[in-house]
């Protein structure tokens, strides 16, 4: 294990694991990807933890900042405290017994989620796992009806019929959020194949957690997708913990990025706390997909700033791993805030302006929600099956088998 | 009519859906090159090529997950799982995804894919390989599972399972895959629209002294006990469920009312079995038309073994049925040839 994390750090170890023909043209990376991949492929090892590497400062993927326009910056810079605002908003309710069931947050990750959506096209496909509210929001669903379907009510984008770990979207295509570790990888995959079954040129993301590497359907789905050419980023966020098991306790391979290549899949890893660095990388990957018809792998790294869940207090963690996930140099909003003030592009009315806007939005979110109706009973049957035949069952509980 | 086998009904059923509909792609381990295991889908790879018949890896869950994407977008994907057996392997992505997806987000998209698996024991196949567990899928809301057992019933069926907008398992059995029967003589034109209708058991044989209920093979058995014991003056009407999910009571609890008496034949285990929900159902629709009690012959509660002698003792045979329903008749008090 020691090997792993005290190896190079270095991007480019995958490519060296895929035959030369898969390895990607150095030379095509402008300064700047070049300078974020190094400062950000850092492995994740024990060793490398222990030696605080990942608490390095942020100073080095400043100079992204200034070749993207002002107006852009701080439209992520909006977005990603809009889905930290959501979230929380999110777990209020959730205290509030507004919200029901599992409830897992993305605080920690909205660089990583703004930064994966914004190098997707509109009619890209996306299948995540349940952790999924930020991402049915940044691939454009209505936060309204996101929340209302946190609620349970009839306007929620699954009609109630999902809560949260089930968002999705037809329109939007967002194919899913699902709750079975594993579950969306077979899927992303099927739906590449039905894009390339009719010569499209959209792309799939597939996200999924760390703990999802090693289960068969990883396996069985990184495999099908390079044999059969399906242009499918598979996006592993790495927070380092699959509910409260490390990576190296549940990961042989655990720098996840290198696990690709038994399918001759390249991979990368991207620092998540950047969304700069996430966008531009995923865009390489994702065009990469579209103009190859091949899978990319791609891991993203952030902390996971709360527990797994929102009832989860996470007492496995250390006093200190607590302080790591919640110090503002692994905050992606602190981080971003602080670099877009210090590049001058953020002023203090500019903040407050954003941070007034924001709070009113999730505010009419969560009114949306509230005042949305609960489900009527008599649609309880409604959608078991899509083609009706005769002799569907629509007995209630008490009924007899055989009603009057 | 033509009298053809079980096998080339689903073999020509299927090549005249994928000639009618661009969308129909057939997958699976070994159905291109290879031909299929049971050859169901012989000859279709050099017809509509690697595209449209796509030889899988060795990974159940993987390739039955994909056919689910695949469909999620509209395409109507026919899996071959090469016996039911292996469909444990993609019992994830059957239950927890195929079955869910059109409900668990509200109705926005439909999984309209077949799953086309045998299931069966009697071929000395071994304790992993002669299973019947269609039972697990039956269980399931979302799912439609349909057994035929007839060559005209396995075309009617696999053309509804296709055009159907809903996950439809198809059980096949390796024991009827050679058996015969008629068939309408257009039964492989693509122009065909003899769609069974899902959700509906069938009275096969009609009779006056006592039901008798089966699906898949054991329907096709039921059949052969009822004619073997008309020359014994016994008078028995057969039902064949046809539909597991949806499950048509109706049909059987009318048949019992009318003859008062019932037996369950099925190639799966007695306890928790489809006979259990068969019996059940009884009970509560046909209460008082009963004359004696509901009994099921199934297969004995052992892994199946290898050998031919003990595999043969396992399985229900017409001389098990029949000695049950003699047995059920005399509890009746009725006669027994």
């Amino acid at each position: 294990m020691a090997a792993h994390a005290e190896a190079t750090p270095d991007s480019e170890a995958t490519a060296g694991l895929t035959p030369p023909v898969h390895r990607p043209d150095r030379q095509a990376f402008s300064h700047v990807e070049r300078h974020i991949m190094a400062d950000t492929a850092k492995p994740k090892g024990r060793a490398a933890k222990s030696s605080g590497t990942r608490k390095r400062g942020r100073k080095d993927t400043s100079p992204g900042l200034s070749n993207e326009k002002p107006e852009i910056l701080l439209d992520y810079y909006r977005r990603m405290l809009f889905l930290r605002r959501f979230e929380e908003r999110t777990a209020q309710a959730y205290t509030q017994a507004r919200i029901g069931g599992y409830c897992h947050l993305n605080l920690g990750e909205e660089a990583t989620i703004v930064g994966l959506m914004s190098a997707l096209r509109e009619d890209d496909y996306l299948f995540t796992n349940y952790r999924d509210h930020g991402y049915a929001i940044e691939k454009g669903m209505d936060p309204r009806r996101v929340m209302a379907e946190l609620y349970g009510r009839t306007d929620g984008v699954a009609k109630g019929w999902g809560g949260s770990m089930h968002m999705y979207d037809t329109a939007t295509r967002m194919l899913g959020g699902y709750g079975i570790v594993g579950g969306q990888l077979p899927l992303a995959a099927g739906a590449a194949l039905a894009i390339t079954y009719r010569g499209g040129d959209e792309v799939v993301m597939c996200q999924m957690g760390d703990g999802t590497t090693n289960i068969g359907a990883w396996h069985e789905s990184l495999n099908i997708a390079k044999l059969w050419n399906l242009p499918v980023v598979f996006v592993v966020i790495n927070n380092f913990t699959g509910m409260g098991t490390t990576v190296e306790m549940s990961s042989a391979e655990p720098d996840l990025y290198k696990r690709g290549a038994a399918f001759r899949i390249e991979g990368e890893r991207v620092d998540g706390r950047d969304v700069l660095a996430v966008r531009d990388t995923t865009t390489r990957l994702v065009e990469r997909a579209r103009k190859e018809q091949t899978p990319f792998l791609l891991e993203a790294w952030s902390y996971r700033m709360k527990g797994h869940s929102v009832v989860d207090p996470a007492k496995y963690r250390t006093d200190e791993q607590k302080e790591e996930a919640r110090s503002e140099q692994n905050d992606p909003i602190r981080l971003f805030d602080r670099q877009l003030t210090e590049a001058g592009i953020l002023t203090d009315e500019l903040r407050e302006e954003m941070a007034a806007s924001v709070k009113a939005e999730v505010a009419e979110a969560a009114d949306f929600a509230e005042n949305s109706p609960h489900p009527d009973v008599s649609t309880l049957f409604d959608y078991t099956y899509a083609t009706p035949v005769p002799n569907e069952s629509t007995r209630m509980p008490a009924d007899p088998v055989f009603a009057e | 009519m033509s009298v053809i086998t079980y096998r080339q009904a689903l073999r020509d059923t299927l090549r005249a859906e994928m000639v009618r509909d661009e969308n129909v792609f057939v997958m699976g381990e070994e159905i291109g090159l290879f031909e299929g295991s049971y050859k169901i889908t012989e000859g279709l790879l050099k017809e509509f090529g690697p595209r449209r018949v796509r030889d899988t890896p060795i990974a159940e869950e993987g390739f039955v997950g994909a056919a689910v994407g695949a469909a999620m977008l509209g395409l109507r994907p026919v899996v071959e799982i090469m016996t039911i057996n292996f469909s444990l392997i993609a019992i994830d992505q059957i239950i927890n995804h195929a079955a869910k997806i059109y409900g668990m987000f509200g109705g926005q998209t439909s999984v309209p894919m077949v799953i086309r698996t045998p299931g069966g024991g009697g071929q000395q196949l071994g304790a992993t390989h002669s299973q019947n567990i269609e039972l697990f899928y039956s269980f399931v809301p979302g799912l439609k599972v349909l057994a035929p057992s007839t060559p005209a019933e396995a075309s009617a069926m696999l053309r509804a399972a296709i055009r159907d907008d809903d996950p439809v398992l198809l059980l096949e059995n390796l024991g009827l895959y050679n058996s015969k029967g008629e068939v309408p003589d257009d039964y492989a034109e693509p122009s065909n629209d003899d769609v069974a209708t899902i959700g509906r058991a069938k009275v096969t044989r009609e009779g006056s002294d006592i039901t008798l209920i089966g699906y898949s093979r054991m329907a096709m058995v039921a059949t052969q006990v009822a004619e073997q014991l008309a020359e014994e003056d016994i008078d028995v009407e057969v039902v064949d469920l046809r539909s597991l999910r949806p499950l048509d009571r109706q049909t059987f609890v009318d048949s019992v009312k009318k003859t008062g008496a019932a037996v369950i034949c099925e190639d799966d285990w007695l306890t928790y079995g489809i006979g259990a929900e068969i019996a059940a159902s009884i009970q509560e629709g046909a209460f008082d038309y009963l004359d004696a009690p509901v009994r099921r012959v199934a297969m004995a509660e052992v892994p199946m073994p290898y050998a031919k002698p003990l595999e043969t003792a396992a399985l229900p045979s017409i001389e098990s049925i029949s000695t049950v329903i003699k047995e059920t008749l005399s509890a009746v008090g009725k006669r027994v040839g």
